[in-house]
């Protein structure tokens, strides 16, 4: 206590103590991001399986709640009784069906990434309640003179009327 | 006797000021002169918020790791005091982070929470900090409270860079980092001005904060009164 009330700072001999304190910290913290980075832990981690990766688990994929995440087809929204949707998501090599009961959020459109939660039916489509869109990382200002790209506006339109 | 950490009085409260009048004059760009985004319209205002706050987060948690170290190194208190006012401040921020995330993830996710790689270690970052706050509380003895305060500091810390390459090493819902190729130039202004405003703001109230730990440990470790009347007499 004295090494405190008389000046605020640390005896020599604790000082001592304390640095190998920090080693010790280190070699910890270095080991645990060593282990976090660099082993396997990103392959078995995983948020959300690609339409490839689900394809890959085959019979694994029924009955199991998985994510499943990829981009909306375009072409391929249509509403189903409710309000319920169809579509299919993609990647570079795999298609995957699926039928959402979830209401979509306004960002819902075709060609953008979206994450589902559910399971693998039999029929061979993927039953999700839960629909999530995620966005990629560009935020642009419309383009002056036209605001809005007239075309893709009436796509998109026409791809989201029905729901 | 000082216990650091008061030696410009007067500096936090400048900086809050430049701070609050950065905010002002970053928010009025971003709410009024910034257009809005051509997908996601008016709600992507609150990226000029939720960026500099993420960017501040971070930066409070890593100035907290050189007080750590400064601390094991030279034993002097003050740096303990640093410690806590910058976790203190960096949880506030990071708690913000995630209520600003949360709002603006409603309208274009869908959801306001879920268990992405990004928000699950953000998560973790802040409960990891505010179990330190916590384990302060529980130690008295001032040594022992900063010792072990400082090497749960540094072990805290690994999560820092895994929050910041976690929307690159997983499949995440949250997107990548953006960059100024894809940032319009006319959202520059809010960002950069806010960014700047925050900084102002956390370092004000981190010295601020800083100081109160001082004069707390001052009091902590003060003789009793009575004590302290019989050693002046004999000094």
């Amino acid at each position: 206590m004295s090494a405190v009330t008389n000046n605020p700072t640390a005896s020599d001999a604790m000082k001592r103590r304390t640095r190998w304190f920090m080693l010790g910290a280190f070699v910890v913290a270095g080991i645990a991001f060593a282990v976090i980075s660099g082993s396997g832990i990103n392959e078995n981690l995983v948020y959300y399986w690609t339409p490839t990766d689900l394809h890959a688990a085959g019979n694994k994929a029924y009955g199991a709640t998985i994510r499943l995440g990829g981009m909306v087809a375009p072409g391929s929204i249509r509403k189903q009784a409710g309000s319920g949707l169809e579509f299919d998501v993609r990647d570079s090599a795999g298609v995957v069906h699926v039928k959402s009961s979830g209401v979509p959020p306004q960002m819902f459109r075709e060609s953008i990434g979206v994450v589902v939660e559910g399971t693998m039916v039999n029929g061979g489509y993927f039953k999700s309640s839960r629909l999530m869109v995620s966005h990629n990382n560009e935020y642009k200002a419309p383009e002056k003179g036209h605001a809005v790209d007239q075309k893709q506006l009436k796509k998109m339109i026409e791809s989201t009327e029905d729901l | 006797m000082d216990y650091g950490n008061n030696r410009f009085p007067r500096t936090p409260y400048i900086l809050i000021a430049i701070g609050v009048a950065l905010f002002l004059t970053g928010s009025y760009f971003g709410l009024f002169v910034a257009p809005p985004e051509r997908y996601m319209g008016e709600v992507q205002r609150i990226m000029y918020v939720h960026v500099p706050t993420a960017w501040n987060a971070l930066l409070a948690i890593t100035f907290a790791l050189v007080c750590a170290i400064i601390f094991l190194f030279k034993g002097e208190f003050k740096w303990d005091a640093r410690l806590e006012a910058s976790i203190e401040v960096g949880c506030l921020l990071a708690f913000l982070l995630c209520c600003q995330g949360a709002i603006w993830a409603k309208p274009t996710w869908g959801v306001w929470w879920d268990w992405d790689p990004r928000l699950t270690t953000t998560a973790v970052l802040l409960f990891a900090f505010l179990g330190i706050l916590t384990l302060r509380k529980f130690v008295d003895d001032p040594v022992k409270r900063g010792v072990w305060s400082s090497v749960a500091t540094i072990i805290a810390y690994v999560d820092v860079p895994i929050v910041y390459f976690s929307v690159r090493w997983w499949n995440s819902l949250h997107q990548l980092q953006s960059s100024p190729e894809t940032v319009s130039s006319q959202f520059y202004i809010p960002l950069r001005v806010n960014a700047f405003a925050i900084l102002f703001l956390m370092t004000g109230f981190i010295m601020l904060r800083a100081r109160l730990a001082s004069l707390r440990l001052a009091q902590e470790v003060a003789p009793p009164p009575m004590l302290a009347e019989e050693v002046g007499e004999t000094a």
